[in-house]
Order: C-alpha cells, then structure tokens, then sequence
C-alpha cells in the first residue's frame, strides 16, 4: 500500500495545552480521508503540522515521505489547502485571485486560464469572476477557495472544515460540488469536520479527534453502521438462567454475555447477527420480547464525545 | 524566485490600488501624488526646480508614506485578513514571500518618486516652451534615484519588523508613521538644545560641505543598513514562528 501521509505518535503542545496527543495514522494514496472532531479537538493543529507550518513538539510525520518541516518547500509544492480560514484577498476579483495562485504554481497562462473555466464553470461561479470577492456570500467564498486550493492539480488536497459557517442547504451543495471534484480530480483529500453526516457522505476512511488525540480510525460504515462488536439488549422472560448463559457464551458469534436487571447485555462479535442469539434462547425455553441494538463502536464514541463538548 | 518575488509584489501593488474597494479610488490617489510632485510643485517652483533640486528633495517624504502604507498593509493585513496563512501553505519560500513583499513596497514608492520626478521634467519644459530643453544635473539625478531607492529599502524593512510585532494594519501604520516622523523631527528638536549662537556656523558650514561627498557616504551607509535589515528580517521570518502568533 502507498500512503501518502504517515504519522507516528505526533504531539504538540500549545503551552500546558497537549492539542495533539501521540496521533498514529497512515492515509492511503487516492483516499478520500475525514478527520472528525468537536472544536479545539486539534483537527487544524493537525494540518498545519502535515504542512510544516508547525513544529512537532515529538513524534513525526511524512508527507509523501518527506518531513515537512525540513523538507516543507517540496512537501507544499505537491498539496494544495484550504484552511481554517478562506484566505482569499477579498478586495480583487475572483478570477484575480486563481490568477495569483496560479501564477505562483507556476501554471502556463494557458493551462491556468483554462483550469479557471474548468473549476469555476462546475462551481457555478464563472459569470461572477469579475466580481469583488468581499462582495460574495460565505458559500460562494468556500466554493471558491476549494477552486484555488485545486486548481493546480495538486495530489494532496487539505480542506479544512470546507461547510462551517454555511447553512445545511450550502453545507449540503458544496458537498455535492466536492464529491464531484473529488471524482474527477484523483487527488488524496485530507478533509477536517465536525458533522458526521458529512464524513460519512463523501469520504472513505475516517479519524475520530478527541482532545489531540485519535480515538478511531477506520472505513465510514464503521462510523454509522453498529455492526461492528456491537451490543444488543434483549428483554423478556427467563433470560437469566444460569443454563442458557452457558449456552450463549459457547456460541461463536458472541463475544461476551451479561445479565443486568432481568435482561441480557450481549456483546456480538465482527459482523454477526442477533437472530441466532435469539433462537438459542427461544429453543432452550426463554421468551423474547424485544431486542434493541445499540448504536456501537464509532458512532457511539462520536456521539458521546460530542454532548460531552457540547455540555 | 525572481518570478515567485515579482508575482507577489504585483499582487501587493494591485491589491493596495484596490483598496477603496474600486480600482479608480486607488488610481486616483496615485494621480494626486504624481500631479503634486511632477506638475504643481514644479510649476510653482518654476526654473529653481532644476537649478536649485534641493527643493525636490522636500517632497521626498511624500514616496515614504507610500512606502509605510504598502509594507503594512501587505504585512500585517495580510495577517490580519487570515489570507497569510494560506500564502504560507503554498509552494513559495518565506524569502521569496518577505522579498516580494518588500520589494512590492519600494517599486510603489520608489517608483512613483521617479516617475514624479520624470513627469516633473516634462512639466517644466512643457511650460517654458520653445526655450532650451531642460533637465536636472544628471549627478544630482542619479544620487536622488540612488538614494531613494536605498531609504524605501531600509523603510520597508524596519517595516517588516514593525508589522510582524503589530496586531493589526492600522496599528503598524501608525507605529511606522510615528518612527518616520521621529526620524525627521529628531535634527530639528536637537537643534533647540545647542548653545546659542552655535547655529550659525554650523548651517555656514553645511553651505561648505561638499554635496557629492555627502550623498556619497550617506548612500554607503544606507547600503550598509539595507543590507543588514534584509539579513535580519530574513532570518526573522519562518514560517513555523508566523503562524504562533
Ligand atoms: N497558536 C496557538 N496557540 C495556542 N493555542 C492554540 C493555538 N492553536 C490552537 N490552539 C489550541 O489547541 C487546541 C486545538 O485547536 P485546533 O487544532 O484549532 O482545533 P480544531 O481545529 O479541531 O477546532 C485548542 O484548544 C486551541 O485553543
Ligand atoms: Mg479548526
């Protein structure tokens, strides 16, 4: 497998503040990754570290297996960024400030005026290129600056919470315009949010951010399918039975069994099914009367750690 | 990096042209600057324009405030604005970003003075049509565009410094400006502490000196300044240290 990012036990620390916390990850090359977290859980930190904005205070990271803090120039000149905030220069036009940065890529007159109609006609800006970009709405200024953070065809794409500030009905279309993009564009896309939907929506392996520190990684269906060591409740009669637990804890697909207030906590293993659990009990004569699966692994994790933020 | 430095400064220039939000509003106060300095001071003055060019040297203050607004705007607003740190993201060295910036600066003031002067030229002759064509010493002319080069250089760099140490743009503007006049007021507020009667030869004395001696050393020390300021500020600005602050 070729990653294009790998980081070992990255930290740093603002201070006594530990933003980032011993973070170990690899992100595949032509993933689309998503590092979800609440505010202030080291998301931004995170990227500026990959871009050698910031010096580690231990571990490391390798950006195409460079350091990007010796080795930053090479490191920015194969990525492209939108970060915390649009940095665009909002007294010039939107097409001036594609032109400046294409100007510093290096791009050919040519190519970058072509690659300019190219973004901006599937953004839907290209009638307002002339425009003041102070002048615009902050959709319309995030559009454009995941245009600029593109348009020179990097192979690493940095979007740093590309929705926040925007409502959910231009949240969901810049959505829909990045996914677009990203078809298109074959770049790495390393994306920060702290909507869950969101991740889930367009990206193919996700990060869980928790006060510096990585809580979960994994595929997205992991995040909001509860398969994964899931654990289901089960209420009805005669659960309890010192036999029948017996018989639930030799059977394969359960991980672990336990009876609490006259009902059953059963922990499930990988992707396994509550329906033989189930028959198990019904055919050693127990009666079932409901059976409710918890939301599990990431999700409940995410969950959890969002109300504890947003208490 | 040649064309990296030239990228940026263009970019710095136009944005400051633009800055009313109109590009006519910015046009404008250039046009104010280049009408004060090559038309009305030179109809004015008349033929002392070219005979006696200290004269044009008292205008010199004018290319420095342009100086002082550019660097700071380009600096800290750029800052202030939050569009540094993407600048920081890209491809572009933080010589080539403190270069660009610096020398976005000088050819905005630098060259407005010049091309003020130019126009200057043109003015005068323009008004005593049909006489002989006229046209400053060229010795005083080259010392005058060496020199100002040299001061919009070590402006933009103290600049630099005063930017990077600034929360905001107007803040370092008004700390820039304030250090610009301390720099002028200083000579005539220690003129005050001399003993009386002391002034008079001293100024009979400055009639003496020789011009081009004086231009000569003012340049090499200058120079010596322009050099070590663009060292320090280089060594000053990393991109690693912008970011934390
Ligand atoms: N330059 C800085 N100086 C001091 N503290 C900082 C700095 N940048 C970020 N922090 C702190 O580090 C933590 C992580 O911040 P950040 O990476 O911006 O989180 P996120 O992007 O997930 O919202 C926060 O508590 C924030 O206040
Ligand atoms: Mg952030």
């Amino acid at each position: 497998m070729n990653y294009s990012i790998e980081c070992k036990q990255l930290s740093k620390n603002f201070g006594t503040l530990r933003a980032v916390q011993g973070v170990s990850m690899q992100i595949p090359t032509g993933s689309v990754f998503g590092l979800l977290g609440p505010n202030g859980s080291g998301k931004t930190t995170t990227i500026r570290l990959m871009l050698g904005l910031l010096q580690p205070d231990a571990g490391s990271v390798r950006v195409f297996g460079l350091d990007p803090i010796s080795q930053g120039d090479q490191v920015r000149e194969q990525c492209g960024a939108l970060l915390e905030h649009t940095g665009l220069y909002e007294r010039l036009s939107a097409e001036d400030n594609l032109q400046f940065y294409g100007q510093l890529w290096h791009m050919p007159q040519r190519e970058l005026q072509a690659r300019i109609k190219e973004l901006l006609g599937k953004l839907d800006l290209w009638d307002r290129r002339k425009e003041i970009v102070g002048s615009w709405s902050r959709g319309m200024k995030q559009k454009l600056a995941v245009a600029r953070a593109m348009l020179h065809q990097p192979k690493l794409v940095f979007l740093d919470e590309p929705t926040s500030g925007l409502d959910p009905v231009a949240a969901a279309a810049l959505n829909n315009d990045l996914l677009k993009l990203v078809k298109d564009e074959q770049a790495t896309i390393f994306l920060t949010t702290h909507i869950l939907s969101e991740a889930e929506k367009v990206c193919n392996l996700v990060g869980v951010l928790r006060r510096g520190e990585l809580i979960a990684f994994g595929g997205p269906h992991t995040l909001t399918q509860s398969t994964r060591n899931a654990i289901v409740d089960i209420f009805g009669q005669g659960l309890t039975d010192p036999a029948i637990l017996e018989k639930l804890r030799n059977m394969p697909q359960v991980r672990q069994v336990e009876a609490v207030d006259g009902h059953l906590e059963i922990g499930l293993e990988g992707t396994a099914e509550p329906s033989e659990v189930v028959k198990t009990l019904v055919m050693n004569g127990a009666s079932v009367d409901e059976v409710r699966r918890r939301k599990a692994g990431l999700e409940e994790s995410f969950l959890k750690l969002m109300e504890e933020e947003n208490a | 990096m040649l064309r990296d430095i030239w990228t940026i400064s263009k970019k710095d220039i136009r944005e400051v042209i633009f800055s009313r939000g109109n590009k006519r509003g910015g046009l404008i106060s250039i046009l104010v600057v280049v009408g004060l300095i090559g038309v009305y001071f030179p109809l004015f003055s008349q033929d002392t324009w070219f005979t006696s060019p200290i004269a044009v040297l008292n205008w010199a203050w004018m290319p420095i405030f342009m100086v002082t607004s550019l660097v700071t705007d380009s600096i800290a607003g750029e800052r202030e604005r939050h569009t540094l740190e993407t600048l920081l993201a890209s491809r572009v060295t933080d010589q080539a970003i403190l270069l660009g910036k610096i020398s976005a600066a000088v050819l905005y003031g630098w060259g407005l003075f010049m091309v003020s002067l130019l126009v200057g030229a043109v003015t005068i002759n323009v008004a005593n049509w049909g006489g002989p064509l006229q046209f400053y010493p060229l010795d005083f002319f080259i010392a005058c565009a060496g020199l100002s080069l040299l001061l919009c250089v070590f402006i933009s760099t103290i600049g630099v410094f005063v930017s990077l140490r600034a929360p905001t743009a107007r803040i370092a503007y008004q700390r820039l400006s304030l250090s610009m006049l301390a720099l002028v007021l200083l000579p005539v507020v220690l003129t005050q502490f001399l003993p009386q009667g002391s002034l008079v030869p001293m100024l009979a004395a400055l009639e003496t000196i020789n011009l081009q001696k004086a231009f000569l050393i003012l340049g090499i020390a200058l120079l010596a300044l322009d050099v070590l300021f663009i060292l320090a500020a280089l060594a000053r600005f990393k991109r690693t240290r912008l970011i934390l602050e």
